[in-house]
């Protein structure tokens, strides 16, 4: 199908970017104020489903060759760990610690276990949404 | 090592068959697994001296400890006995099996893990000390056997006989576990050494009768004894070495080990006495009868188990009257106990080799029909001379160990003469007379066994192979086993002081504190007065006439209408079972995913409107409540208005927009009642979903109602009422659950610590990836299930092909 | 408020069984969606819908809205896209395997079970 939707490719280029940062402070601020790694993931998803509306399924696999299964396996992985690791230190599973860091740039930062956690979840999210989208629009 | 461990060892040891199998399959498999039984029986071995001096062992491993199940071994005299059973009877059968069972056709490793599994099982059976426990192992026992018949899968009859085995024994554990619960809630405690301990104080329960009856039942099953027998023979299908393992010296000797290791408990009661004894002489004499009529040869040892092992059954009844006489009687009875275990001992020994030889027969002529066979003692010596020992000993001819018990056996019938309680001193006499009678035949199938096969004329043309001795290798087992019938024979009491009167003390533990007390000696000979004496010699007279002449009288058997046989009834029993459930499922299952919605939408209805109303549980009010703002009855108008153009429209995109439509107005919901994440989450979900549904529009079919206007009125009521219904029940629950709160709310928990323990300041979040993160760690697991499914159903495709489907990769 | 959403909950529910029961395909899986809509309006109003402040910690307020419910909602909400996807693609792979989108005739029969 070829479309003449100059505009709308423009301006995803653009919204894109947008929609990716916004995806990555809503997840990093999901500890303390709305969001998470289920919201960050879906709009992430949900930027990556406007280039496949802006352009065509090849053309974004082109732009970004993930496959997301993959993306959809590190994630699973990684929430696990994090919940695994703590029997390693003698404490139930899924026991998060958190504790207060300071780093340059940044300044005084929280580093939590749970947000590990939540990386996985968005990673989860991320290639579990792109993976059904992919099938259903790639299937013939 | 610990008796915990030891029972394991051999299931730990399955782990390394694959492997030893798949890799190492130049030596059979088999040699590394002889290790484990070789290894045990040491070990078992070194215990022998220090029981027989009266010590017992104790080992423990918790496996439920919230309730109070743990695994305990208890060693004593009787599990010890079976414990060197199973594993020395266990080093010999793999040890034969090895030459049994080709390495390049057979799959070995199959046949090894079961084998092994079965082993461990066994040992847990008679060493557990807590009722769950055994019962555990004795079902595994009832698995692996099952495994075990069905090792030749392909074959129609392996897999009926392991099917007919798993039915009936597993009927039988599962009475047992109802036993075992009513002695456990009972007596308060699992244990079968506490148990004993307040076994008078049981008897006077009402329950007690029905426990005894269950624990009796799981029992009989196991033993094969009637009229649960007909397991038994059909088991035959299993490869010889699991026949003389499993079932002759073993399993189904689990019963037994059940029968006797109960008697504290279960002896002081008058329907344990009858129940026992009755139903092992009943088998007795059952199982020898129709031995006779068998033309298999592992057919005719079936029945002859079934008859041998209800003669052990009867003993040990006949045993459990001494809890019911007092002075010399107690001796007197408790002579038959002995006699009990000491011919448990003889069985396992001249069956299996009896079972192997009639392996070795089938391995080298091909044929186990008697029938077909004869005139195979020039060509095989070695076989007919071990064949020769193994029968004599079980028709109870001297020199062999056989003769021994057999008397014992007599001497111990005769005994009932003098109890005097029950009603037994007027039906006594029936006993001796039912076991003579068993003893003649007993006698006969065992000349019948071994002269048909050896003697007579030889039939080339009828046998598959040219027969000829087996390898040396194959005739060791039962070699040994011939060797020791013989010299148990010459030194009874050499076993009957390490093994009987160890297990005998076991048994009676109020006559006897140490086995050293046990005062009995085995004689051959008991003089010229001795009515067993008498009685023996007339079996070996009146059972030649009758084994001379067994054509003459076999016709017998014919006039037994087959239709009322046991296994009739068995037969009738399954089918009906089948096709009952068949019908039964049938009526609801019919295939139709709405007759299945029905039923669950039905049920709401029901169920939580019945529950409702009976606990009168709707409640209403209206303070409370949330204020109503204009904006708000907006929105719920667009909602209405969204669900019901989705219900009248004929365009699948207005319907899929249509949806759209309501997601957005439950994201404005959220954010109206303070719910920012979910608002969140649910507007870029519902853009997706748009999305996906947009994505697969190409794909779906047309939004057709399949209603056909008028002719299908009643189908659109029906639904509308079902969903009337649904809709009105969801309604006046969300109202009375917002109207009594009966529970204070655990949020506030969340409230107070979400920073102070968890660190975060969002709650929702914060429960999400902390408080209950098994929660999303699932979640997110379902959602990669169901985009693997996903990946499945559209690249994996089934391809038609001429009657058969065949998966293609895309 | 809560009176009102309860009776708005039971006509979604009414909307969403009326439609899973129907013989068409995509009906029911439209009905689905319905329906997992209702439930979580309906976890959020057995909650209670009266809290001041969206359950996020600020200074100086005290009367959260509750937080479970909308923890719960929030993986329902995920779940059901995850059960609406499947749904979807089973259908729409049934429809071209089969050529039918009516359930009644999809129906197993005796030989093909």
């Amino acid at each position: 199908m070829k479309t003449n939707d100059l505009i709308m490719q423009t301006t995803t280029k653009v919204v894109f970017f947008i929609i990716f940062l916004f995806s990555i402070h809503i997840f990093f601020a999901g500890h303390y104020t709305p969001g998470g790694g289920f919201v960050g993931g879906l709009l992430m998803s949900s930027a990556i489903v406007l280039l496949l509306l802006a352009f065509d399924l090849k053309t974004v696999k082109e732009m970004l060759p993930i496959n997301y299964t993959v993306v959809t396996a590190v994630g699973l992985l990684i929430s696990l760990a994090t919940a695994a690791g703590s029997i390693f230190f003698n404490v139930p599973f899924f026991t998060h610690v958190y504790d207060y860091f300071y780093l340059p740039l940044l300044g005084e930062t929280s580093i939590h276990t749970a947000m590990f956690f939540d990386t996985g979840v968005y990673l989860v999210v991320v290639g579990v949404t792109m993976t059904i989208i992919q099938m259903i629009g790639g299937d013939e | 090592m610990s008796f915990i461990f030891a029972i394991f060892l051999p299931i730990i040891a399955t782990l390394l068959i694959p492997f030893l199998f798949k890799k190492v399959s130049s030596i059979h498999t088999g040699w590394f697994v002889l290790l484990v039984p070789v290894v045990l029986v040491i070990f078992y071995g070194t215990y022998i001296p220090s029981i027989m001096n009266g010590s017992t062992y104790l080992d423990e491993l918790p496996w439920i400890p919230s309730l109070d199940i743990s695994f305990i071994s208890y060693l004593d005299g009787l599990s010890l006995l079976f414990s060197l059973l199973i594993t020395g009877i266990g080093a010999l059968v793999v040890l034969y099996s090895i030459f049994y069972l080709d390495k390049k056709k057979e799959k070995l490793g199959n046949f090894y893990v079961y084998l092994l599994m079965f082993m461990s099982a066994m040992l847990g059976v008679v060493q557990s000390d807590h009722l769950i426990s055994l019962y555990f192992f004795w079902e595994l026992t009832s698995i692996s056997s099952f495994l075990l018949i069905g090792y030749w899968y392909t074959r129609d009859r392996s897999r009926f006989g392991a099917l007919k085995s798993m039915m009936i024994t597993v009927f039988g554990g599962l009475m047992m576990l109802g036993g075992f619960l009513i002695l456990g809630i009972i007596g308060e405690t699992f244990s079968i050494r506490e148990l004993i301990g307040q076994a008078s104080a049981l008897s006077g329960h009402d329950l007690f009768v029905w426990a005894l009856v269950l624990v009796l039942l799981g029992a009989f099953t196991k033993s094969a004894q009637f009229p649960f027998y007909i397991w038994l023979p059909d088991a035959m299908e299993a490869p010889t070495p699991v026949s003389a393992y499993l079932h002759s010296a073993t399993m189904v000797k689990a019963g037994l080990y059940l029968v006797a290791r109960f008697t504290p408990i279960f002896a002081l009661s008058e329907v344990w006495i009858w129940l026992v004894t009755g139903v092992g002489i009943l088998t007795l004499f059952w199982g020898s009868f129709f031995a006779v009529k068998q033309t298999d040869l592992k057919a005719i040892l079936a029945f002859s188990t079934v008859s041998q092992l209800g003669l052990i059954m009867s003993l040990l009844g006949i045993g459990s009257i001494a809890y019911h006489v007092t002075g010399d009687l107690v001796t007197t009875f408790t002579f038959a106990t002995f006699a009990a275990i000491f011919h448990l001992m003889n069985h396992a020994t001249f069956k299996g080799s009896l079972f192997m030889i009639a392996g070795i027969i089938d391995h080298e002529t091909g044929t186990r029909d008697i029938r077909k066979l004869g005139g195979l003692l020039s060509l095989m010596p070695v076989s007919f001379t071990i064949a020769l020992i193994g029968s004599l000993s079980m028709a109870g001819v001297p020199p062999f160990n056989g003769f021994l018990s057999k008397e014992m056996f007599l001497e111990a019938v005769l005994n009932l003469q003098h109890f005097d309680l029950y009603a037994m001193d007027s039906w006594w006499i029936l006993f001796p007379i039912v076991a003579w009678i068993a003893s003649v035949f007993t006698f006969v199938y065992s000349l019948y066994f071994v002269f048909y096969t050896f003697r007579g004329k030889h039939k080339p043309e009828q046998l598959p192979k040219a027969a000829h001795e087996a390898p040396i290798g194959m005739l060791v087992s039962p070699g040994i086993l011939a060797t020791l019938v013989v010299i148990i024979f010459f030194i009874p009491n050499f076993f009957g002081n390490a093994f009987i009167k160890p297990a005998v003390a076991a048994i009676q533990p109020l006559a006897y504190q140490v086995p050293t007390d046990v005062g009995f000696t085995i004689k051959a000979w008991h003089g010229f007065d001795s009515p067993a004496l008498y009685m023996t010699l007339g079996v070996f007279l009146v059972g030649y006439l009758f084994y001379k002449t067994i054509p003459k009288w076999s016709a017998v058997y014919n006039t037994i209408p087959s239709k009322v046989s046991l296994n009739g009834m068995y037969d009738g029993l399954m089918r009906l079972g089948d096709s009952g459930a068949n019908r039964f499922s049938s009526i609801y299952m019919t295939g139709s995913i709405r007759n299945y919605l029905v039923y669950m939408f039905a049920a709401i209805i029901v169920l939580l409107g019945g529950t409702m109303w009976i606990k009168d549980a709707f409640a209403i009010r209206f303070d409370n409540l949330a204020p109503i703002r204009f904006f708000e009855i907006l929105i719920s108008i667009i909602l209405i208005v969204g669900t019901i153009t989705i219900l009248v429209t004929k365009s699948r995109l207005t319907a899929i927009i249509a949806l759209g439509a309501v997601g957005f107005t439950v994201a404005l919901f959220y954010i109206i009642f303070k719910a920012p994440d979910l608002a969140l989450t649910q507007l870029v979900i519902e853009t997706v979903s748009v999305a996906l549904f947009l994505g697969a529009f190409y794909h779906l079919p047309k939004l057709n109602k399949h209603e056909k206007g008028k002719e299908d009125r009643g189908f659109r009521l029906t639904n509308f009422l079902i969903a009337l219904g649904v809709g009105v029940m969801v309604t006046l629950i969300a109202i009375s659950s917002h109207s009594q709160k009966l529970k204070l709310s655990i949020s506030q928990y969340y409230k107070d610590t979400v920073y102070s323990e968890a660190g975060g300041g969002n709650i929702v979040n914060v429960i999400l990836v902390d408080y209950r993160g098994f929660d999303t760690l699932f979640e997110i697991s379902v959602l990669t299930i169901a985009s693997l499914g996903i990946i499945g159903m559209i690249t994996l495709r089934l391809v038609k092909k001429k009657g058969d489907r065949k998966i293609e990769n895309k | 408020m809560e009176i009102l959403m309860s009776i708005l909950i039971g006509f979604l529910f009414m909307a969403a069984v009326y439609l899973i029961l129907s013989r068409s395909l995509l009906r029911i899986i439209i009905g689905t969606g319905l329906l997992s809509h209702g439930t979580h309006l309906l976890l959020l109003t057995m909650g209670g819908l009266g809290g001041k402040a969206a359950p996020v910690l600020s200074d100086g307020v005290t009367d959260y809205a509750d937080p479970l419910p909308q923890a719960l909602i929030l993986t329902a909400i995920v779940i059901s896209f995850g059960v609406t996807a499947f749904s979807l693609v089973l259908a729409y792979r049934t429809y071209n395997e089969l050529g039918t989108d009516n359930m009644d005739l999809m129906k197993g029969t005796e030989d093909n079970d």
